[in-house]
């Protein structure tokens, strides 16, 4: 029998604030434990929440970027449980009525290569939500220790339908919601700070059934990597269950990294009773069309809409898009120059993702701090366009540019790699090369085209690199035949 | 609501998170189930069509920009902590 | 008549501290006196700090003497009910489970009674957590009602009524939940004032049911509770059902009651089943006084005060078991002693089974009852709809009359021990004042008479926002008898 698995997630992203979702205590990463605490933070009697209103702004924004629905109202809703975590004992959640309803994630598959693009899918959102996060439990042998300085952090929660089916498509789908989230400025994502964290849910079924088979939660999926590589063991897993006649009992799970395995975590939910109730501290949220509007004229082009377009504007081969789109800054910078000559945009990918990346990469340096701006990129493709010099020299005076921050034409004159010969200096020199190497010649004759490659070596070689190939090709053709 | 309103006093002490005694589970129980009793006189009223009450007074929107303020000190924060190590409050060892 | 200085009202204090017969330390020297030779009796205060309340009342001193007062409350010693945060002092709200906690913070009010320059007096003395009607309910102490020291205070604000009846502070805050300021003062003979929720900010109130819970001021004469409210009053940013609306000069408004026409609404079923004729009598004699006055009177119907109780009792519990849990023996409250260490569920458990009272206990699993998966619906939702139509009577009432006169509490105060047995019937003792609570609307409890020697209190609730009203109301009566000058005996 054929297994086929069904996958929900449910993504916590913190949005970005100064202060917390409820107080004024700073929101932050990596500060001396308990530091950035106040009495709302710390549950002391008589705190009370204030909304945070940047807090929902960015909620709002993500929910337009996933193509949710915002309604008219929303409220707040207390969700009860006790852990030492949680300095109420209650979390501030949206319960039954979501800031964001619906929506969806375009989600992009692995191509057969990386030169390919791959299938694209839409993946239903069933709602996001706005709460508070909780503080952090640290665990030692005898004991554990609580910092409550994350709690209060403002964290949405992102819920999508059961539709996917591997680990590779919600790996696909934590992917477009992090570039999403990124580009809107709404979260950085970063999961190693605990940013972004995901919990899934599997269930496994016979191909054709229709019901939905017993589902397992998977937690502490610290990475997307995880995600991928957690669902998909835990598919296997289930189906290899299945196939020996085992049923799969509902169960909470996690993800091993370090042992790259599963394990039960807990068998059946125990008996949660949230106790989900109007909070009375807070009073609801109203959103009208201007505000609305006003987050969406702040919405950025989304990544897979400037994928289309630098496809469709600039004609620019998949690669190159792959490796610009998912890096915001990278397609401006991109962009800016491109929309200059726009003849020369596939040049410009070229230098941006290849030899601009190699040298920050190689150097250290952010894009910000690096000395390249996309007038240096226009200088360089015109010099190489008018012929004055090669793309093999253009590659070493792109170097000499980031390392100086001078144009290309004044590295050029400084460097002297302007040719300093004629049409007719070059035909000299591919007669020399053909007389030198008759082998080649007669291979070439003889249908071998690579052969040519040889003598086109010999009369760079003689023009110490200054000659063009585009120009030296047809010559050594037309003169051997 | 049931006709005979009866409170399973165990599961809802727990879910209270308060350890009762077998004495005060049977007092409770009593006292509650009659408390009950005549919270049941609610249903008598038709509240078919009425809007239920959250707040007195109703207000939305109440926010504050995003602008960090003065937090507590953590020794502050921490000085009625039961137990407190590293600047952290310490807690019996819990497992997730 | 030369009075007490623990007993005179905040303008003759004023007056005394301005021409410089007295001092703020004199004054505070005298209440501190009188606290040190009758507390033992009433016990109304969890703690106080003779000390620094004398140090307090040397800074204003200091200020009055620069020609700095900062108005009406300056050097004057107010009572602080044990559920309000002050910075640096004790906040237990009378519970086992915050008996060791020093509060880091100031509520709201009480930057603002710095502010004015007031000397914050004392802890006093509550039922749990502001859960009960007789103070009996507190872990520390019972405190007894000042007229007669076998009987209790009311409650919860037990410990503000009775030290302000016994002369322990001048003014005192209380909170108000279903009855919390106005009960208490009924018993004791004094003045409490709830106000419309809104009006005070509950930032730094340990919280009982927050959406019914305000804060109030409680003294001898409405003058004195007008000076007190109109310090705490005004929008909080902290605190976000706090009501952005202008706070009138309430000290200027006790006067305003000639200039009006007014007509009174007398609701029926608050006049049905008072138990205790003699306590009726006292209102109704009230009642003719405004009578003799002119004023106009409607009987008026509030035809869901019978569901009153009930919906409190589902809302208010629900609440508070959400609000309390944040005491469980983790951050800063009490750990249970009897905890091993070692299972993380059993700190909860033992610390909440030996930190919190009967009550608490009681409330805070009835709470988690209305609440939980399946009966939400039939209680929670239930209560709410049902506090829908009891804010709704009040309006339909409101547009016909001006303010509301009723008994305070069905009886005068009770002996101690009377009804601990049975929740219910303390529950039903409540039944005049938790509407307005429901409601949201303010209402205050005014000495009219005498019981069988124990005060009884007339309320007047009043419109969203119109605490005016009874202000002006109330001291109009106030100012042609003499209960406000009446003392108990101790």
């Amino acid at each position: 029998m054929e297994y086929e698995a069904v996958i929900g997630l449910e993504v916590h992203v913190q949005i970005k604030t100064e202060s917390k979702l409820f107080s004024g205590s700073r929101a932050g990463y990596g500060y001396e434990p308990n530091e950035l605490v106040d009495p709302v933070v710390m549950g002391l009697p008589g705190s009370l929440p204030v909304m945070n209103k940047a807090a929902l702004d960015g909620i709002i924004k993500a929910g337009l970027a996933l193509n949710c629905i915002i309604p008219d109202q929303c409220k707040w809703d207390r969700k009860n449980y006790f852990y030492p975590d949680s300095p109420n004992n209650y979390q501030i959640t949206q319960y039954d009525q979501p800031i964001c309803d619906g929506g969806y994630v375009e989600i992009e598959l692995e191509g057969e290569t990386r030169a390919v693009m791959g299938e694209h899918k839409k993946i239903k959102l069933t709602r996001i939500h706005l709460e508070n996060d909780v503080g952090k439990l640290n665990h030692f042998a005898e004991d554990s220790l609580v910092d409550y300085n994350r709690a209060f952090t403002p964290l949405m929660e992102i819920v999508s339908e059961p539709e996917m089916h591997s680990g590779a498509e919600a790996f696909a789908f934590l992917t477009a919601i992090r570039q999403t989230m990124i580009y809107c400025g709404v979260s950085d994502c970063d999961m190693e700070k605990g940013q972004m964290r995901a919990d899934a849910n599997i269930s496994v079924r016979p191909v054709g059934q229709k019901e939905l088979g017993a589902k397992i939660e998977l937690k502490n999926l610290n990475s997307i990597t995880g995600v991928k590589n957690g669902i998909e063991y835990e598919i296997k897993r289930q189906t290899q269950e299945l196939k020996k006649g085992r049923a799969i009992t509902q169960a909470t799970w996690r993800w091993d990294a370090d042992q790259g395995r599963t394990e039960l975590m807990r068998e059946k939910e125990d008996a949660h009773d949230y106790r989900y109730f109007p909070d009375p501290d807070l009073m609801p949220v109203l959103i009208d069309d201007e505000w609305r509007n006003r987050i969406r004229a702040e919405l950025p082009e989304l990544p897979f809409d400037k994928q289309r377009r630098f496809v469709e504007e600039y004609g620019l081969p998949y690669t190159i898009t792959s490796v610009l789109v998912p890096d915001q800054e990278l397609s401006a910078f991109f962009e800016s120059a491109a929309k200059e000559s726009p003849k020369q945009a596939q040049a410009i990918g070229n230098y941006v993702t290849n030899d601009l990346l190699r040298e920050l990469s190689e150097q250290e340096v952010a894009l910000d701090d690096c000395q390249i701006t996309p007038e240096h990129l226009l200088s360089l493709v015109n010099s190489v366009e008018k012929g004055v010099i090669t793309k093999q020299i253009a590659k070493d005076v792109f170097i000499e540019m980031f390392n100086t921050g001078e144009l290309a034409d004044a590295v050029i004159e400084r460097k002297g790699l302007k040719p300093d010969f004629d049409e007719d200096q070059v035909k000299v020199w591919c007669q020399e090369a053909i007389d030198e190497n008759p082998r080649p010649v007669e291979d070439f004759k003889s249908g071998n085209e690579k052969a040519l490659n040889a003598l086109l070596g010999q009369v760079m070689k003689k023009s110490r690199g200054k000659a063009n190939p585009q120009t030296v090709n047809p010559l050594l053709r037309s003169m051997i035949s | 609501m049931s006709d005979t309103p009866h409170i399973d006093i165990e599961k809802v002490a727990n879910l209270a998170r308060i350890a009762l005694t077998e004495e005060e589970k049977a007092t409770f129980s009593s006292q509650l189930d009659s408390i009950l009793g005549y919270i049941d006189k609610l249903n008598e009223l038709d509240t078919s069509n009425v809007e239920p009450t959250a707040h007195p007074h109703s207000v939305e929107n109440v926010w504050r920009d995003d602008q960090a303020e003065s937090e507590l000190p953590t020794s502050e924060a921490l000085k009625n902590a039961p137990k407190e190590r590293q600047n952290m409050v310490v807690v019996p060892k819990v497992v997730e | 008549m030369s009075e007490a200085l623990y007993y005179k009202t905040i303008g003759e204090l004023n007056g005394l501290m301005d021409s410089g017969e007295i001092s703020s330390v004199e004054l505070m020297q005298s209440v501190v006196d009188r606290t040190q030779s009758v507390e033992e009796r009433v016990c109304a205060f969890n703690s106080f700090d003779a000390e620094g309340a004398l140090a307090q009342a040397a800074e204003s001193d200091k200020r009055r003497a620069a020609g700095e007062t900062r108005g009406p409350l300056d050097g004057i010693p107010v009572g602080i009910k044990d559920v309000l945060a002050v910075k640096d002092q004790p906040l237990t709200c009378s519970s086992k489970i915050l008996a060791d906690f020093i509060s880091p913070y100031d509520a709201t009010c009480i930057q603002n009674l710095k502010q004015a320059g007031a000397i914050l007096w004392g802890r006093l003395n509550m039922d749990e957590f502001a859960m009960g009607s007789s103070t009996e309910n507190s872990s520390t102490k019972t405190t007894s009602n000042p007229w007669n020291l076998d009987c209790v205070p009311g409650g919860s604000s037990g410990g503000s009524a009775a030290a302000v009846a016994a002369g322990e502070a001048i003014v005192s805050l209380g909170s108000d939940t279903g009855g919390s300021i106005r009960q208490p003062a009924s018993h004791c003979g004094i003045v409490g004032l709830k106000p419309t929720y809104g009006r005070v900010s509950r930032y730094g109130l340990a919280a009982f049911a927050s959406s019914l819970d305000q804060v109030g001021p409680m003294g001898r004469n409405v003058a004195d509770v007008a000076h007190l409210l109109q310090a705490i009053s005004g929008h909080d940013r902290r605190d976000s059902t706090s009501f952005k609306i202008d706070v009138p000069d309430f000290a200027a408004a006790i006067e305003s009651f000639p200039g009006k026409q007014w007509t009174f609404g007398l609701p029926k079923e608050y006049f049905e089943n008072a138990e205790s004729a003699a306590s009726l009598k006292a209102v109704e004699e009230a009642i003719e006084f405004y009578k003799g006055l002119g004023c106009a009177f409607k009987e008026i119907s509030l035809p869901h005060t019978e569901y009153a109780v009930a919906t409190y009792y589902i809302v208010a519990t629900a609440e508070a078991s959400s609000n309390l849990a944040r005491y469980d023996g983790i951050r800063y409250t009490r750990r249970a002693e009897s905890f091993d260490g070692k299972d993380s569920v059993d700190i909860y458990h033992q610390s909440r089974a030996e930190g919190f009272g009967e009550e608490v206990k009681r409330r805070v699993i009835l709470g988690t009852y209305v609440l939980s998966s399946g009966y939400y619906d039939a209680y929670y939702l239930k209560a709410q709809k049902a506090r829908t139509l009891i804010r709704q009577d009040f309006e339909n009432a409101f547009a016909e009359v001006d303010a509301i006169l009723a008994p305070t509490s069905p009886n005068p105060a009770f002996k101690k021990g009377a009804l601990t047995e049975d929740p219910l019937s303390m529950y039903l003792s409540d039944i005049y004042t938790i509407s307005a609570n429901l409601a949201g609307i303010p209402g205050m409890s005014l000495p009219c008479g005498y019981s069988d020697g124990l005060p009884v209190g007339l309320q007047i609730l009043g419109k969203p926002f119109h605490e005016t009203d009874l202000l002006s109301i109330g001291h109009t009566f106030e100012a042609a008898h003499e209960y406000s000058r009446e003392h108990p005996d101790l």
